[in-house]
């Protein structure tokens, strides 16, 4: 699928979520200013424990969202939704990321048996 | 020319980490064109937002027509946890000027916060460094991403004009994803956020505006929420 937004909207879409991640990022930082009273044991202290609790979470929940929509299809029966290529050979990936933790290898497997089930079955 | 000792020690201590960055930048590149950027604007994207996920995720809702503020939000959700990057390492570098800090800010990402701060926490019982060495350090580190970052977005463009759609690159996308979910699912609060989050995900595909992936986050970190104080 192609975008078919205008390049002028792209390229705005582009400057706002980077002035916005820039902000995030320089956040506390430009907070700290050198009077500031808290000493290098207070690390991370100045985030609130509710937003950490929440902020811990991000990461595990975005990244399933964004892999199980691109992974599984439901087809209408439960055969043909647990025997989708995508499926098949995402779940060998994730095999693979569980033992290795490394993404070039998660990439190559996956791929490989995206290619055998497509190609070769 | 005399290098720093710190910022050598930078790049010596990140170069294994490209094994990782380098076919993320590379999947990056080949899913701007299959989503119709323009190389100007993937290349804006590596150099403005310099997030990886988050840009994946721009692309996809991007080819998808998701509603602008959707797509922004979204990016801007994703990128949250870098809060707590800079409140963390933000006291190391509290001395410099505020312009300095905003340079380290923009370079600002997982890798080099991870690495910055084991370093800093191994020196400060030795010895305790600079804020100009621990500046070094984090340079080293950061730029270099930085650098890697950008050439393989590029060689990413390149292979994605000469590789036919039928190959199915565009799999490699929640490729990388999964390569990062996996690790972040490393205990039960956090698997009960990635499975429920996917589940919903899937479920909320369909929803108008693109909306299914922002939805399912937001049920994966309550439920997580929710796990976490069941357990206690």
């Amino acid at each position: 699928m192609t975008t078919s937004y205008p390049t002028t909207t792209v390229w705005a879409v582009v400057l706002a979520i980077g002035v916005l991640t820039f902000a995030i990022r320089f956040s506390f930082l430009a907070l700290f200013g050198s009077g500031s009273a808290e000493g290098r044991s207070g690390a991370g202290e100045t985030v609130s424990p509710r937003i950490r609790a929440v902020l811990r979470y991000v990461p595990p929940a975005v990244l399933a969202a964004l892999v199980f929509p691109a992974v599984v299809t439901i087809e209408p029966t439960v055969a043909e939704t647990l025997s989708n290529d995508r499926l098949l050979a995402g779940a060998a990936a994730a095999a693979v990321a569980w033992r290795t933790e490394s993404v070039l290898a998660t990439i190559t497997i996956g791929m490989g048996a995206l290619w055998a089930l497509q190609f070769l079955l | 020319m005399n290098v720093p000792t710190e910022l050598r020690a930078g790049v010596r201590d990140v170069l294994p980490l490209f094994l990782g960055i380098v076919p993320f930048a590379v999947v990056f590149g080949v899913a701007a064109v299959d989503a119709g950027l323009t190389a100007a604007q993937a290349v804006g994207l590596s150099v403005f937002v310099f997030a990886g996920a988050s840009q994946l995720a721009t692309l996809d809702l991007l080819a998808r027509d998701a509603a602008v503020p959707v797509v922004v939000l979204t990016a801007v959700v994703i990128n949250l946890r870098m809060l707590m990057y800079s409140a963390s390492i933000a006291p190391y570098f509290r001395s410099l000027a505020g312009r300095s800090k905003a340079v380290l800010a923009y370079f600002l990402t997982d890798q080099a916060y991870a690495l910055s701060v084991a370093r800093y926490g191994t020196l400060a019982d030795a010895e305790p460094s600079g804020v100009s060495d621990r500046r070094w350090y984090y340079l080293g580190v950061a730029v270099s991403l930085w650098v890697v970052w950008q050439l393989g977005t590029v060689a990413g463009l390149v292979l994605g004009t000469g590789v036919p759609d039928s190959w199915g690159l565009d799999f490699t996308v929640p490729l990388v994803f999964l390569a990062l979910l996996v690790p972040a699912m490393k205990d039960v609060p956090t698997t009960v956020a990635g499975v429920c989050g996917g589940v919903v995900a899937v479920v909320a595909a369909g929803l108008p505006l693109n909306l299914g992936l922002l939805v399912g986050a937001t049920v994966g970190i309550v439920a997580g929420l929710l796990a976490e104080r069941g357990r206690r």
